[in-house]
């Protein structure tokens, strides 16, 4: 039922963990429904230097998390905040169409971590 | 290695029940309903599996009739019994743990003008007896309690529901899927009217099913055709599935004892290794009165559907009452109605041993599982930071 890319990406994530007083972090999710996401991310020139995710939730929650670091690590704030949830399924060729609300939210973790980062600046 | 601890979900067709099938396919083709020898040899075999099946749950043959899954035994129980019986009464109640299949049909009673209610559970998940006879009355049509649940596998009181359920003249339905093979059935002692029971879960072939209807009973049925089967179920009749099914209920028969006492120790080794070699794991449901096949156990802070496939890169198979497996997205119903959250409900883990398990495979279970779950766990945002 899952993409050969949904299952590497949920048997080997990318950039799992936390980062220490990060410049920006954003969570959706609850643990009610099954998926949590939460991600880190380290901000140098306006560009993602580095980003790190946490999540609970099904093999497609920890996949389309580790894609969506995967896809913003590098770019510039206003380039990751172009990827969509869409764009996170086409990159794992693709998602079982029951997946596709209820565990591809973490894109929207990540414009969650940007804003909390451009609030913090402004502060 | 491999462990496929899943056989609730599937197994496999023992190789005597498909050796006493095969004849059946191209040698033995006649119909039970033609006036000639090799009609007369399938209904023979059709007769003899059907009193195979009697045997095993203390019935007389001619109160089996076959079907084509126990989700058909369910619908003729269900739907059959309260259109046949309905000047009765309007009432019908079944428990908040049924199987799917019962929950279902329960819904569309509803549809058809039923009161169904639903009797609930402890959080163990034994019927909660007072509120049970509180809810039965004269206006009482049918009742339909599981013997034992495919989830947790708890062994309800058949006796004692059956004696409340008569007192007020009404009829007494079980879906037994869970519980014939693995503990004694016996639908006299236990006063059962209708029972139903899978083939697949006797290591028999898909596609069959059965139902015990005490003599005397009619339900209306739902397959109407050529009166096969008493009338009950039409249709010519699937002779090489019936002889399995057949062939698997006897091998049961000889077989459950040691089986049952085989399978027991092993669960109790899996249970026991897990819930002390992985700190924050506990056991749902009862921890006596459950078939001896089943183990369920919930791992705090990590989602079944992301165990299961792990675990099945390692070779190791087992299911989960996650919502993210449910094509409803919701958790369990069976969970929930132990009363247990939402969020601890997602982590759980269903063990149904059987035939092809041994002390190898739950070692190897057990050794293998705390890193598995370590693994989602350190991934998880839930995890408190000491369990790291």
């Amino acid at each position: 039922m899952y993409s050969d890319k949904v299952l590497d990406h949920f048997k080997n994530p990318r950039n799992v963990g936390e980062i220490e007083n990060p410049d920006g972090e954003g969570s959706v999710g609850n643990p009610v429904c099954g998926d949590m996401m939460t991600i880190y991310l380290k901000i140098k020139d306006d560009r993602i230097e580095d980003i790190k995710f946490k999540t609970f939730g099904c093999g497609a929650a920890i996949a389309t998390t580790s894609m969506t670091t995967e896809l913003a690590k590098g770019k510039t704030l206003d380039e990751a905040l172009e990827i969509t949830r869409d764009k996170v399924a086409e990159a794992l060729d693709g998602l079982p169409p029951v997946k596709m609300h209820c565990s591809n939210l973490a894109a929207d973790a990540l414009h969650d971590a940007i804003k909390d980062y451009q609030k913090k600046k402004r502060e | 290695m491999k462990a496929y601890m899943d056989y609730g979900a599937a197994k496999p067709v023992d190789k005597a029940v498909i050796d006493a099938m095969t004849p059946y396919f191209s040698k033995v083709y006649g119909n039970p309903a033609s006036f000639y020898t090799i009609g007369f040899d399938a209904y023979n075999a059709v007769i003899k599996a059907r009193d195979q099946l009697a045997k095993l749950i203390g019935a007389i043959q001619g109160e089996i009739i076959f079907t084509s899954c126990a989700t058909e035994s369910n619908n003729l129980a269900l739907l059959g019994i309260t259109q046949r019986y309905k000047k009765k009464g309007k009432r019908v109640i079944i428990s908040e743990i049924e199987h799917i299949s019962i929950i279902n049909i329960a819904k569309e009673l509803t549809r058809q003008g039923f009161e169904v209610l639903y009797a609930p559970v402890d959080n163990e998940g034994i019927l909660d007896m007072e509120k049970f006879r509180e809810l039965v009355n004269d206006d009482t049509v049918l009742v339909s309690i599981m013997a034992a649940n495919n989830e947790i596998g708890t062994i309800q009181p058949i006796k004692e529901i059956a004696k409340i359920v008569h007192d007020h003249n009404a009829i007494f339905h079980t879906d037994a899927v869970a519980a014939v093979g693995q503990i004694p059935i016996n639908v006299k002692e236990m006063d059962i009217d209708l029972l139903s029971f899978s083939s697949n879960d006797l290591y028999g072939p898909r596609g069959v099913g059965a139902i015990y209807l005490k003599s005397g009973l009619r339900a209306k049925p739902h397959m109407i055709g050529g009166g096969q089967e008493g009338g009950q179920r039409s249709g010519s009749e699937n002779v090489p599935g019936i002889v399995g099914m057949g062939k698997a209920a006897e091998i049961t028969l000889e077989t459950m004892k040691d089986e049952s006492k085989r399978l027991k120790k092993l669960r109790d080794r899996l249970s026991k290794g897990l819930l002390e070699s992985i700190q924050e794991s506990f056991m749902n449901g009862h921890p006596t009165k459950r078939v001896p096949n089943n183990a369920n156990i919930r791992f705090s802070f990590i989602e079944g559907e992301a165990l299961i496939l792990s675990l099945d890169q390692i070779g190791i198979n087992a299911s989960s009452g996650s919502a993210c497996l449910a094509k409803t997205l919701e958790p369990s119903h069976v969970l929930r109605a132990l009363g247990l959250a939402h969020e601890y409900a997602h982590g759980s883990l269903v063990f149904t041993l059987g035939k092809g398990n041994n002390e190898e495979q739950v070692e190897y279970v057990i050794d293998s599982m705390p890193d598995v779950v370590h693994k989602l766990r350190a991934m998880s945002p839930l995890t408190p930071k000491e369990l790291k």
